[in-house]
């Protein structure tokens, strides 16, 4: 009786199933909302609020200017503290999306009244967006598939190594937002695709300018959608809806595209954006044969004029790209494109590309450690979607493809494969998973009625060959369910494993285990950069190896030869010849850029393997490719690299090796170890008395990582 | 150089300076100068006596230019006799004073006596005064081996506008290591103390400049700039935030810095250079951070028990003579130790310096940032600083909180009292932060459920929109039938449930009641479905749906009939007294069917449902 009550009490509050639906996935929504956000803390809570690595610093940079300065400030910037003495135009050479956008939410949050801290707002940009992609995974999920499949989108992609290694909080760079856009804009012009409604369209094009204005990596969408319409056309799936979304996002999103500076008439000058404006044209081809299709009765003549018009439309074409080609209108492919398409290009052609480790060829462990059980549920995924083949499967289909492809020729392009295989696997488990739950509950009622009554007559029969496969269905089915969830725990757990070990270190302050467990901390970059903030004269002008620059500015505040954004190979390729060369000759170079202080990274006493005496080979690569008077094999012995007593003489006493270990053979660093052993190469070093005539040691870290030496003025010549 | 100067300017005001002021002598002065660090104190007892017949009420005391420039804090009190306890000591007034007749290149201050002396009186009061920068590096620059050597001057005889009976003076200095100091009569020394004296009966405005030339390793810590800002918060928190630029204000060093000998023999190579400070905070110091510009420093130790907080912090490198660092320290006080009320006002009572340790601020600027709606704010500083107000939007602020600042220069930590900021604030306004979110989050809402609610259409009589309003309408149509295709399969469970009743107890009346229940019931169902299947037949966007909605109100209708010929043919087995077996017999294939329609039913539910 009172369960009857209580029932009965309750029924205006009982919602609906459709309702309970909503509210489950809602809180879903919510829950990986927050998850993707708070997974990415581990760098925060690990060490600090702070900016990450080398290219996020030039961004906080930039971004403290533009909120000090304005906008028009910004982008009219000469930055005269880079490239000494060249300078570099920041307003023309940047995408400027990222520091609009933190600087918005930097003044959102000051309207609203929060007085943040601007560096607080740039180390939780990535997270944010990481959030908001996240709900876009849903959306574009639900797109392609179901909402069932957009939950577990949300979900891989929430927590999916492959993306956090970008969107850390303190990882401050342009993926961080661009990521978020790319997926933005290609949900968009999905469901444009599918709805060919004029405002998805639009919405698309406005999404396509928020990624250009964001990333460089808006090549791979001005390609790839293309390459898509073109498979549609060529698969016959050509449609108005496909006519109105490609033209609205084409033509607007260009438009849209030419205000960003950087990329500026690229659209209609280069070669890589040309497939676009192809397939725009070979689009009003088709939509013009349609039209005279449908005038024509007569399918001869049709046949006829059909002929004619594509050849004339093809040699129309390659005429013009060839025009544009011969006279310089339209740009040859870069070098960077190439190196994409082809792995081995960058090796031969572009040593400063090859010389960055995220430029390699990924190896199958990065793939596994950045997808885990995503990179089997992948091919699964595909074949779900080839089952239900649709416009928008197909396009979810040829994205996975491509950037698959492109993630195997860079590391740092598995970035832009995560969304994809994200989407593809969760189709993989959505569909598995429903097929799984169907097959349970379909089977629980079948057995309940089974139970109630027994056999008899004739429909018995019928529901008794059922039975005989439902034991084995049914159990098969729970096994399958539960290593489904098995393996989806797997997943998680893995990822916050690897977000927390691997992702979350912001590689300025190094961490190392002590000898009695405790943590010791290796802050010597940020000794270094304050020592030269502080030390040195405002104007001072330092050297150091390109990676360095970016944070040399913006810690240091200090002028550098040559930074991250390697514009100007000559410029690196000079300071790779001052580093390799005698003192004498180095000097001369160092006169003529007016160096002050030279600043070198060291790893020998700490064993911090990723210093300047491991990067020297590139710089001398680089140096020769520019300065024939610099050749590799003057450093190495048959062929091989080293820093003892075997090294090469012109090795032994160049101004790296100098600087890299002055006054190191008097130090112990090792118990057992004779002086000066270097400790990140393993090796007792090979020249001890090192004297430096025309600089002087300025300072350098607790910890030796960074030298930081002051050249000396000239001498009286009386 | 400069030493020659300032003997030679101080000499000639001796000579001009005859005449004396007053018939005041001093029949005793004691001078002891303390060099043990960079701060330079010299602790005077002075013994006067009034030789004339006049009252007097104030005692004079000078100071040459080059001292008065450098001169931070002066204090004068009352002497004590060496038994009793320090801290009754009473303080006398001391004000800045420009006697006539005297010579231009001196400063005077004047000491107010607490009571006239009459003649033949005497009186002994003790002067500390504290200097800044009155050591000079000697050389100016040093490399890394080198020592710090430093250089201090003064007058061995006490320059007074009186007549000096008796006096003697003591030097203290860091260490036993003396490169040189002037000799005159009289002067000895023990270990690292130097004495002068006692001279006798000198006359007014003597001088005999002495230098004394020594080693001094103690750190020159020099804030060139200290910005002290003091949140009060009344939820419980006193925010302290200390910006400092710091630099050794030692000789400068030249040459190379190397870390191989700096790390190897800091003693030696190095023994100008300071590697940390320490901060006296007070008790109950929490969230104590220490950060610059780039982050977050990591070398600190923080030790604290109920009397004190002890914080050392290293900046990120050694500082060498010249060398510039700058850093934030912060903290957070507990309110109740700092905030207290008085008639009707609240004053803020905090220390006015730094925390640091032996630590000269050239320019200190304490702001204090008063909760928002403060008002009738003022000060008192136990010293005359320069003061204004200013305002600061911190969070969720509307005009912004007020912000009394105040500037000193050349402080030192003798100055490192309480002062008072008195304001009135009502404790409602502590409320207004906090309604602000919850309205924020409100409205919010409030915006979230209009949206839902609201049509917010710009075409009313498109086709797409009429379309979509009729389609809502067939939605909430078939939900209905849904919702009466329930309450019917309810009532089949109940009947059924009256059947297995019927098994249990026998009572066919009550199953005959419950068979009654619910024909009415049903049949009140089908009426109110019968409005809705007209207005789906009638609506063009139901047309898909039609047929399966119609099709399970006939599969329901059948289930019905079922239910009820089961129901009856029970019932009229166990009126018939019929075994339970053979009812049941009877009764198999209809459950068979029933099962399967039911079935059918629930799987055209299921359908509707996802629609």
């Amino acid at each position: 009786m009172s369960s009857m009550i209580s029932s009965d009490l309750l029924k205006p509050f009982k919602l609906k199933t459709k309702q309970q639906e909503l509210l489950i996935r809602v809180s879903i929504l919510c829950l990986v909302y927050i998850l993707a956000f708070i997974t990415r803390l581990f760098s925060v809570l690990r060490y600090e609020s702070m900016i990450h690595e080398f290219d996020p610093y030039f961004n906080y940079r930039t971004t403290l200017y533009l909120t000090q300065n304005g906008f028009y400030d910004f982008w009219n910037w000469f930055d005269s503290e880079s490239w000494y003495p060249l300078g570099r135009i920041i307003g023309g050479t940047l995408y400027p999306g990222l520091m609009v956008t933190a600087a918005l939410i930097y003044r959102l949050l000051h309207f609203l009244r929060f007085a943040v801290h601007i560096r607080e707002v740039c180390v939780l940009t990535a997270p944010f967006f990481a959030s908001n992609t996240t709900l876009v995974a849903y959306f574009f999920g639900k797109e392609i598939w179901d909402s069932g499949a957009g939950l577990v989108a949300a979900i891989l992609i929430a927590v999916c190594p492959g993306y956090i290694s970008r969107s850390v909080a303190g990882s401050y760079d342009n993926e961080g937002v661009a990521i978020f856009a790319l997926l933005f804009t290609f949900y968009l012009f999905v469901k444009a695709v599918n709805t060919g409604s004029l405002a998805w369209g639009l919405a698309s094009a406005f999404g396509y300018f928020y990624m250009v204005s964001a990333w460089g990596g808006y090549v791979f969408i001005i390609n790839l959608i293309p390459l898509y319409v073109l498979v549609l056309l060529i698969t016959g799936r050509y449609s108005m809806r496909l006519y109105v979304a490609y033209n609205c996002m084409y033509i607007l999103g260009m438009l849209l595209a030419m205000q960003i500076r950087f990329v500026g008439f690229q659209h209609v000058q280069s070669g890589e954006h040309m497939a676009a404006m192809g397939v725009f044209f070979l689009m009003q081809v088709f939509y013009f044969l349609d039209w005279v299709k449908h005038m024509l009765s007569d399918t001869k003549l049709f046949q006829a004029f059909l002929k004619i018009t594509v050849t004339f439309a093809v040699a129309v074409g390659a005429v013009a790209l060839g025009v544009g080609m011969v006279s310089g209108y339209i740009s040859p492919w870069t070098g960077r494109f190439y190196s994409l398409l082809d792995p081995t290009y960058a090796k031969d052609h572009i040593p400063i590309i090859a010389s960055v480790s995220e430029h390699q060829p990924t190896a199958w462990s990065s793939f596994m450690f950045d997808f885990h059980i995503l990179l089997f549920l992948f091919p699964a995924g595909l074949y779900f979607c080839f089952k239900r083949l649709s416009d928008a499967t197909i396009f979810i289909v040829m994205y996975g493809l491509t950037s698959l492809y492109f993630a195997g020729v860079m590391v740092r392009l598995i970035l832009v494969a995560t969304p994809a295989v994200c989407l593809i696997s969760a189709i993989a488990v959505s569909a598995t998973v429903k097929n799984l739950t169907v097959l349970l509950r379909s089977k629980n009622k079948v057995v309940q009625t089974g139970s109630t009554k027994g056999t008899s007559s004739g429909k018995a029969s019928s529901k008794a060959s059922l039975d005989q496969s439902q034991p084995f269905q049914k159990n098969g089915a729970m096994a399958l369910l539960f290593g489904a969830f098995y393996l989806l725990s797997k997943y998680a757990t893995h990822c916050t494993w690897v977000t927390s070990e691997a992702y979350s270190s912001p590689s300025i302050v190094l961490a190392a285990r002590g000898a009695h467990g405790n943590r010791v901390i290796f802050d010597d970059y940020r000794e270094a950069y304050f020592w030269l903030r502080q030390n040195t004269p405002p104007d001072a002008k330092v050297m150091s190896w390109w990676d360095y620059g970016y944070q040399i500015t913006a810690m240091g505040n200090r002028t550098v030869i040559v930074d991250n954004n390697t514009w100007n190979n000559t410029h690196i390729a000079t300071v790779g010849r001052a580093m390799s060369s005698y003192e004498d000759e180095a000097y001369e170079i160092m006169r003529s850029l007016d160096v002050d202080y030279v600043l070198v990274v060291f790893g020998g006493v700490t064993g911090y393997s990723s210093d300047d005496i491991n990067k020297f080979l590139w710089m001398v690569r680089i140096g020769g490719g520019v300065f024939p008077v610099i050749r590799e094999p003057d450093y190495l012995v048959n062929g091989e690299y080293r820093v003892d007593k075997g090294a090469a003489p012109k090795m032994l006493n160049c101004l790296m090796y100098k600087l890299s270990y002055y006054r190191f053979g008097e130090l112990v660093t090792e118990y057992g170890r004779p002086p000066g052993y270097d400790r990140a190469r393993g090796v007792e070093i090979g020249n001890k008395d090192i004297k430096l005539e025309h600089l002087e040691e300025a300072f350098t870290t607790s910890n030796w990582i960074v030298r930081i030496y002051k050249v000396k003025p000239p001498n009286n010549r009386w | 150089m400069e030493i020659s100067r300032f003997g030679l300017l101080v000499f000639t005001i001796a000579i001009l300076a005859s005449p004396a002021l007053s018939d005041l002598v001093l029949s005793k002065v004691d001078r002891r100068i303390y060099l043990t660090s960079q701060i330079v104190r010299i602790s005077s007892t002075l013994k006067v006596e009034n030789a004339g017949s006049e009252m007097v009420s104030e005692v004079l005391l000078a100071f040459p230019e080059l001292q008065a420039k450098n001169l931070a804090y002066l204090m004068a009190a009352q002497h004590e006799g060496k038994g009793k306890a320090k801290n009754s000591v009473v303080a006398l007034s001391v004000e800045v004073a420009s006697p006539k007749d005297m010579p231009p290149a001196l400063t005077f201050y004047s000491v107010s006596l607490p009571k006239g002396l009459a003649e033949g009186d005497s009186f002994t009061f003790d002067v500390l005064a504290v200097y800044t920068h009155a050591l000079q590096p000697i050389p100016e620059q040093i490399t890394q081996a080198d020592i710090q050597l430093v250089v201090y001057q003064e007058s061995a005889y006490y320059l007074s506008p009186y007549v000096v009976r008796v006096q003697s003076l003591s030097i203290k200095l860091p260490d036993s290591r003396i490169e040189s100091y002037t000799k005159l009569e009289n002067t000895k020394i023990h270990g690292s103390e130097i004495k002068y004296g006692p001279y006798e009966n000198l006359p007014t405005f003597s001088y005999s400049p002495i230098v004394v030339h020594f080693e001094s390793n103690q750190p020159f810590a020099v804030a060139q700039e200290l910005v002290r800002e003091i949140e009060v918060s009344h939820w419980g928190n006193v925010q302290v935030t200390e910006h400092y630029k710091l630099v050794h204000g030692g000789a400068r060093s030249k040459g190379e810095f190397s870390r191989l000998d700096f790390q190897a023999r800091p003693n030696l190579r190095g023994a100008s250079a300071f590697r940390y400070l320490v901060a006296n905070l007070p008790p109950r110091a929490h969230s104590v951070y220490y950060r610059d510009e780039i982050g977050n420093i990591s070398t600190s130790y923080l030790w604290g028990d109920s009397k004190k907080t002890e914080l050392l912090i290293e900046p990120r490198y050694p500082m060498f003579g010249g060398w510039k660092t700058a850093f934030t320290i912060g903290y957070g006080l507990p309110l109740q130790d700092f905030l207290y009320k008085s008639e009707g006002k609240r004053f803020l009572n905090i220390t006015f310096s730094t925390p640091m340790v032996e630590l000269i601020i050239d320019t200190l600027i304490v702001k204090v940032v008063l909760p928002e709606g403060s008002s009738d704010i003022s000060v008192s500083a136990p010293f005359p600083v320069k003061q204004w107000q200013e305002t600061k939007i911190s969070h969720l602020d509307i005009d912004g909180r007020p912000v009394v600042v105040l500037e000193k220069t050349n402080v030192v930590p003798e100055h490192n009292q309480y002062f008072q900021v008195y304001y009135k604030f009502n404790k409602l306004s502590m409320l207004r932060e906090p309604l602000m979110l919850i309205s924020g989050f409100f409205f919010l809402f409030v915006a979230c459920i209009v949206y839902m609610h609201a049509d917010i259409s710009i075409s009313k009589s498109s086709a797409s929109y009429l379309a979509k309003q009729q389609w809502e309408e067939v939605q909430g149509a078939i939900q209905q039938v849904q919702n009466i295709m329930s309450r019917c399969l309810t009532t089949h469970d109940k009947l059924e449930a009256s059947l297995r009743d019927l098994s249990r107890t026998g009572d066919v009346q009550a199953c005959k009641a419950a068979r009654k229940a619910a024909d009415g019931l049903l049949k009140e169902l089908s009426k109110e479905l019968k409005p809705l299947l007209t207005f789906l037949h009638s609506s063009p966007s139901a047309a898909q749906i039609l047929p399966k909605v119609e099709e399970l109100v006939a599969k329901e209708r059948e289930l019905q009939e079922k239910v009820m010929a089961k129901h009856s043919t029970v019932v009229d087995g166990y009126e018939k007294k019929s075994g339970a077996r053979d009812i049941e017999n009877r009764v198999a294939l209809q459950q068979q069917k029933l099962t399967a329609l039911r079935q059918e039913v629930d799987n055209l539910l299921e359908f509707i449902d996802e629609i």
